[in-house]
């Protein structure tokens, strides 16, 4: 070992960022901050769009989280979309504040995550899928049988009606806000930590992760505990904003549907990519909001196209062209020649 | 003082093939040992148990004195076993500098800085210094069987595992893997290298070990092993008209040339 040591330049440097990072991640907390303010200057219907947007960004960052870089292929995510509804409902009949209890929903839904890991990773692939998506009916099923929680036609939530509709709107559209920034800062501080750097190797090659000492169960299950939390808040953020819940609705495959669809075409593998997919499926959804479900119809081909044509989706193409990264992971090396 | 390396009594099937038939076989430390044997003699399946990447039906593997059987191939590693893979398995999306970067913050269980300096030494070791921000996905086969050497190193293993990091390279290319395995031996490193090109071999193992139908064949140095009976026997068929009689000192360039 020691002949190895000597060979080493004395100096070794290592990049992390890069400038487009230099000048993106201030742009970005600059939008964070105007973001913010905004309750006090617009309308609520504004704010309110917002919201619904914010939480298909927290849904879309977390299944490309799972998927992306654990190379777990859920589609059951909306277990704990829906579980994190009904924590902060059932939380609110024990007294807790609703918005408080978005974010204890995220621990909720971690914590049940951890025995129905157990259960799914005993499944591999196309089988994980799948069962990913029996667990979250069974969750469901489990849900309906609840009298005390609405059963089959579900409940609304009356602790936040009392409250004034003006101030209702700025708290949950500032609940909303600090979750997208906690998921996506969480997942970019995650992936670049030695974590990230065992996640994108399990996502190349398993054995081969193995093969050097990443312990790869652990680290995908720490990936699945951070997923179900992050879609138990954006379970909780959709009941703050509508007050109300079905089981059908929050437990519904659609959510997993979207995720999907946002991180195709936004690229997977890539944070950024959740942000821009969010952001043409929510252009999409607002613009087709008058014909139906027929926007679904135009983002599915989209999603198709996406995955054919376009290798790591519009991010993807973008960051390859440029060299554009706003959310850098990897390591450079700088040689001195 | 024990071996670095024992197995006892390892044994599999798979279905009605017996690849490993109960092969006893053990490592000193800093030994080199070459394993050679037709296609398809279970090389890399032994390899495999070894590394912890697939059980054995029956036996035991002994690592260090510590029995590993029961062990998955992550915690092996962190032991100090460190494998290449026949085929070669970059992270293909990841840099050459990160495929060995996890290698050395896992493996080797490094802080951050060290990890770097690991990282780099190796690559420049393993003559990848100049790729090391390349993708590993865009690598030739020569570059990515030295990855494969590469990532083992990152690990820091007491003991190096090699299936095959010569196999389909040009002979010029033979000659630098060779050479840089010649260097790890130098330095004290255990070695266990399967390989067809056996000229690649001779120059660099002292022991060497022929494998066929799941059982040690030959065992000794390499120039007995080429010689034995038994061993032409596997390479040459048993026709003596099809096994002309050879003077014996050409016998690994012969093997070579058949096996390539
Ligand atoms: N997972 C598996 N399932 C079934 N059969 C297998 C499996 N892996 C290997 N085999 C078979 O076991 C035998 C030994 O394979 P192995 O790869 O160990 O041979 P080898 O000595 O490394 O050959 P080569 O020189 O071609 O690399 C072969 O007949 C192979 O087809
Ligand atoms: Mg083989």
């Amino acid at each position: 070992m020691t002949a190895a040591v000597t060979t080493a330049p004395a100096t070794v440097r290592v990049r992390r960022s890069q400038r487009s990072t230099r000048v993106g991640a201030p742009l970005l907390g600059l939008a964070v901050l105007v973001l913010a303010f905004l309750p006090f200057v617009a309308y609520t219907t504004v704010t309110s769009t917002l919201v619904t947007f914010f939480i298909l960004l927290i849904m879309a960052t977390m299944w490309n989280l799972l998927a992306g870089f654990a190379g777990l292929v859920s589609v059951g995510q909306q277990a704990y979309v829906g579980l994190g509804a009904y924590a902060v409902l059932w939380m609110s009949d024990l007294g807790v504040q609703p918005f408080l209890g978005v974010f204890l929903a995220a621990v909720v839904c971690a914590v049940i995550a951890i025995p129905t890991s157990l259960l799914a990773f005993r499944l591999r692939g196309d089988y994980f899928a799948v069962g990913t998506w029996v667990i979250a009916e069974a969750y469901r099923l489990v849900v309906v049988r609840s009298d005390a929680l609405g059963g089959g036609s579900g409940r609304s939530l009356t602790t936040l009606s009392e409250l004034d509709q003006t101030l209702r709107e700025a708290g949950t559209y500032w609940t909303a806000l600090t979750m997208v920034v906690a998921c996506v800062v969480g997942s970019y501080l995650l992936l670049r930590s030695r974590l990230g750097l065992a996640l994108t190797a399990v996502r190349d090659n398993e054995v081969a992760a193995r093969s050097v000492g990443v312990d790869v169960t652990r680290a995908k299950r720490i990936v699945y505990l951070v997923s179900a939390a992050g879609c138990g808040a954006a379970g909780g953020l959709l009941l703050v904003s509508t007050l109300n819940v079905r089981p059908d609705s929050v437990f519904s495959v659609q959510w997993s549907a979207y995720m999907i669809f946002i991180v195709v075409i936004g690229g997977i593998g890539h944070i950024e990519g959740a942000l821009v997919g969010s952001v043409v499926f929510f252009a999409l959804q607002q613009a087709l909001a008058d014909y139906g479900s027929w926007y679904l119809v135009l983002v599915g081909l989209v999603a198709i196209a996406a995955a054919l044509w376009l290798r790591g989706g519009l991010w993807g193409a973008l960051s390859r062209r440029t060299g554009i990264r706003l959310f850098p992971i990897g390591y450079r090396v700088d040689r001195p020649s | 003082m024990t071996a670095l390396l024992e197995l006892a009594g390892i044994t599999k099937r798979f279905g009605l093939v017996t690849v490993a038939d109960g092969i006893d076989l053990s490592v000193g430390h800093g030994e080199a040992l070459g394993i050679v044997g037709p296609n398809g003699a279970g090389k890399t399946t032994l390899f495999s148990m070894i590394s912890g990447d697939l059980a054995p039906d029956d036996g035991e593997v002994r690592f260090d004195g510590a029995v590993v059987t029961s062990r998955d191939a992550a915690a092996r590693c962190r032991l100090g076993l460190g494998r290449t893979y026949q085929v070669p398995r970059p992270f293909e999306d990841m840099t050459v500098f990160e495929n060995v970067l996890v290698a050395a913050r896992y493996g080797a269980g490094l802080p951050t800085r060290a990890g770097y300096e690991l990282a780099t030494s190796v690559l420049a070791e393993t003559g990848l210094a100049a790729q090391a921000n390349l993708r590993a996905g865009a690598l030739t086969l020569l570059q990515r069987k030295r990855l494969e050497v590469a990532r083992a190193l990152g690990t820091r293993p007491r003991l190096l595992l090699l299936d095959e990091v010569a196999g389909g390279l040009t002979d010029p290319e033979v000659e630098e893997l060779v050479a840089i395995v010649r260097a790890l031996r130098g330095r004290g490193l255990a070695i266990v290298w399967i390989e067809h090109v056996v000229r690649a071999l001779t120059s660099t193992v002292d022991r060497l070990v022929c494998l066929a139908g799941g059982s040690i064949i030959g065992d000794g140095t390499p120039a007995e092993v080429l010689a034995s009976a038994a061993v032409r026997e596997v390479y040459l068929g048993s026709d003596p008209e099809a096994a002309p009689a050879a003077p014996e000192r050409t016998a690994p360039d012969l093997l070579g040339k058949l096996l390539r």
